[in-house]
């Protein structure tokens, strides 16, 4: 394909996550052909009933269990030849486990680690290759802003995104030269079924002003989105506070 | 959405647990053991409480927003119930359709426009929205759904339709859509001396034209009382390319002070009532439909005490005279009132607030007792004449008021799902015993 072509093949990985949804709504123009990972079934269906009547883009579904690191090869090869290589690459799946468990159980720290970090590792290591050998296309990893700066309050969570940044950020590095776009995206306080449990405040975004932001963030070639914007100025703040005093904060 | 659950009028406030509905496969998250009452909750514009459940807990169906299917050819669409009118427009109009009914706003889901049975400018020709849903699933809070139809659980489907989100949480529609053959209409603005000349206005117009709507200005002296604008608009034939639509104002955060008062208000309808000479002109569908969803979160305007909305119907011109001779006389500050005539194509819901007559809706920012006082006295005037309060806009009827209005609630109330409630119906429906 040559650069400056329309960007039509996307592969999105945990496609039922509100953000993910969300995006891929965005990006599904009438030509566009899609192919939606998330361990789900009957979600799927529900996710590819919606983008195939939105638009005459054509979908393929694949139910998968990403903590099953093992199931990765496969999966990507089944992915990439449905539509012989990709032009977007999003990988959006993620739980917010229950900090309290994670201190008490090694096993629940571990789990939440291997989802929100060890999967994603796994998944770009595979794709990357892929990618490099293709020379075009778009890696997007929904990081988060609990990975700028590790907090008592979810620390496993944050611990697990900052691999994903540094790893994004290395990856970006390796690419560069390759015409492998690598965009690492941080989202902040976002309303979706994952943050249920939280009081919402003026703070909170919508999983579609996100998903703008990510929209835009592929189109210009970004290299770190903040979504919204402001969070990249609230972490620049709270990064810059010593950790003598941050040590005694309670975020 | 973010930030606490209220209404559009801001008033009452009311505290609330939240639970997310967000697939349509999933269980409803009502837990068996608890006592507490549910109701679903899109996106808040119902303006007083019929969309709060204080001290309850709120189902938010924002993300239920999926499409499901729509059959460009026949004009068919059925999607789930979080879905907005404004998502609904951006999928069909390019298709070349349109809603058959719609609000003054599109940010409503279909699931609120069901269960208010909302009607529009064509009202006389088309009746209101449930005239055109064809089919729905509805989810219980004892784990069982029933889809339903005119055909089928009919009894359901009845009093669904208007009936305030209390029988369950709608999960999808599958409504019938209106072919247009643009996205423009061609719109008359007729200056109005006075009511008279209103309803000389409506019946010449009704038969020609699909939509029909007047602006009153609440301010004007007795003499010329009834002076305003009549609006009246057929869909243009030609399609012609969507127009370019200027980027909204916002209102940003909400004012200490109202800056809507006797003095401002007369300057802004002297200003638009006078120097309107008649106006024929092609206009794009959302600035005809949607005048006010232009400036996001209008309803800041009235500050901190929010506003009270109310709207009615009568059956005839001298009740309407009534009604606007009462406020005219209190100077509660309505400026500005709208004005319809409702057609005879009766509601399908068991609720439904449509009815033949004229309807007028005014506006009052909410000062105390004596904005209350005012809206009781012209609930006895309607009342008197058998007509209707709309529950979508009120926060504040009191039950006698209710039961008079809407004389089929107690066959209603066997439809209401045991575990749901709302402010609205514990208010109005409260005292089971009589």
């Amino acid at each position: 394909m040559s650069p400056g072509a329309p960007m039509t093949r996307l592969i999105v990985i945990g496609a039922t996550s509100a953000i993910a949804q969300a995006v891929t709504r965005r990006l599904a123009t009438p030509d566009a052909k899609i192919v939606l990972v998330a361990r789900s079934e009957e979600r799927l269906i529900q996710v590819a009933d919606d983008l195939r009547t939105r638009s005459s883009c054509e979908v393929r579904t694949y139910v998968s269990d990403l903590d099953r690191l093992k199931d990765h090869p496969q999966l990507v090869s089944q992915c990439w030849e449905s539509f012989d290589g990709c032009d977007i690459l999003i990988i959006a799946h993620g739980t917010l486990p229950d900090q309290h468990d994670c201190e008490t159980s090694v096993e629940s720290a571990l789990a939440a680690f291997q989802t929100n970090g060890l999967s994603t590792i796994s998944l770009l290591t595979i794709f990357a290759d892929r990618f490099e050998g293709q020379g075009h296309g778009s890696i997007v990893v929904i990081s988060s802003v609990a990975g700028d700066r590790g907090r008592r309050s979810n620390y496993v969570y944050g611990s697990a995104k900052a691999a994903l940044t540094v790893f994004t950020s290395g990856l970006r590095n390796r690419l560069a030269g390759k015409g492998v776009h690598v965009l690492t995206v941080k989202p902040g306080l976002v309303d979706t079924p994952m943050t249920a449990a939280f009081k919402k405040g003026p703070l909170w975004a919508s999983p579609d002003q996100v998903a703008a932001a990510i929209a835009k963030g592929i189109e210009r070639s970004r290299d770190i989105v903040y979504a919204p914007w402001f969070w990249r100025v609230i972490m620049q703040i709270i990064r810059l506070i010593p950790e003598r005093v941050f040590k005694k904060t309670n975020l | 959405m973010s930030g606490p659950y209220q209404s559009w009028g801001r008033y009452p406030s009311a505290e609330h647990d939240v639970e997310y509905l967000s697939w349509r496969t999933d269980p409803l998250p009502i837990p068996a053991h608890e006592d507490k009452s549910f109701l679903a909750f899109g996106k808040g514009r119902s303006y007083g409480d019929a969309c709060l459940n204080d001290g309850g807990v709120l189902i938010d169906v924002t993300q239920l927003n999926r499409f499901i299917s729509f059959d460009q050819d026949l004009g068919i669409l059925r999607c789930e119930g979080g879905v907005t009118l404004e998502q609904i427009i951006e999928l069909i109009l390019p298709a070349g359709w349109f809603l058959p009914v719609t609000p003054g706003t599109k940010h409503v889901t279909i699931g609120g426009a069901i269960a208010n049975d909302v009607h529009g400018k064509n009202h006389h020709r088309a009746g209101s929205f449930g005239n055109y849903l064809r089919c729905m699933e509805i989810a219980h809070s004892d784990g069982s759904r029933t889809h339903c139809s005119e055909k089928e659980h009919e009894e359901l489907f009845a009093a669904t339709i208007g009936g305030l989100g209390l029988t369950g949480v709608i999960l999808w529609a599958e409504i019938e859509l209106m072919r247009v053959e643009s996205d423009k209409l061609e719109v008359d603005r007729i200056p109005m001396r006075d009511l008279d000349h209103f309803l000389q206005l409506s019946e010449e117009s009704d038969k020609e034209y699909e939509y029909t709507v007047s602006w009153i200005d609440c301010l004007a002296p007795a003499r010329s009382r009834g002076r305003g604008l009549f609006i009246r608009a057929n869909h243009a034939r030609d399609r012609t390319d969507v127009a370019r639509r200027k980027r909204g104002l916002r209102v940003p955060f909400e004012l200490p002070v109202s800056p809507l008062n006797r003095v401002s208000l007369q300057a802004f309808n002297k200003l638009y009532f006078h120097t309107r000479r008649r106006v024929s002109r092609v206009e794009d569908l959302a600035s005809f439909f949607y005048p006010l969803d232009w400036i996001r979160d209008w309803n800041r305007l009235y500050g901190p005490r929010g506003f009270l909305q109310y709207q009615c119907v009568v059956p005839e011109a001298s009740e309407l005279r009534t009604v606007l001779d009462t406020i005219a006389e209190r100077g509660k500050g309505s400026f500005l009132a709208v004005l319809k005539v409702f057609g005879d194509i009766s509601s399908r819901g068991l609720m439904s607030f449509p009815r033949k007559g004229l309807t007028v809706a005014l506006d009052f920012p909410m000062l105390g007792t004596s904005t209350l006082d005012l809206l009781d006295e012209l609930d006895l005037v309607v009342q008197r004449c058998k007509g209707a309060v709309y529950p979508a806009k009120d926060a504040r009827m009191s039950p006698e008021s209710f039961r008079c209005f809407f004389p089929n609630w107690r066959q209603f109330s066997t439809f209401i799902d045991p575990r749901f409630s709302s402010g609205f119906w514990r208010r109005v429906a409260g005292r089971p015993d009589d």
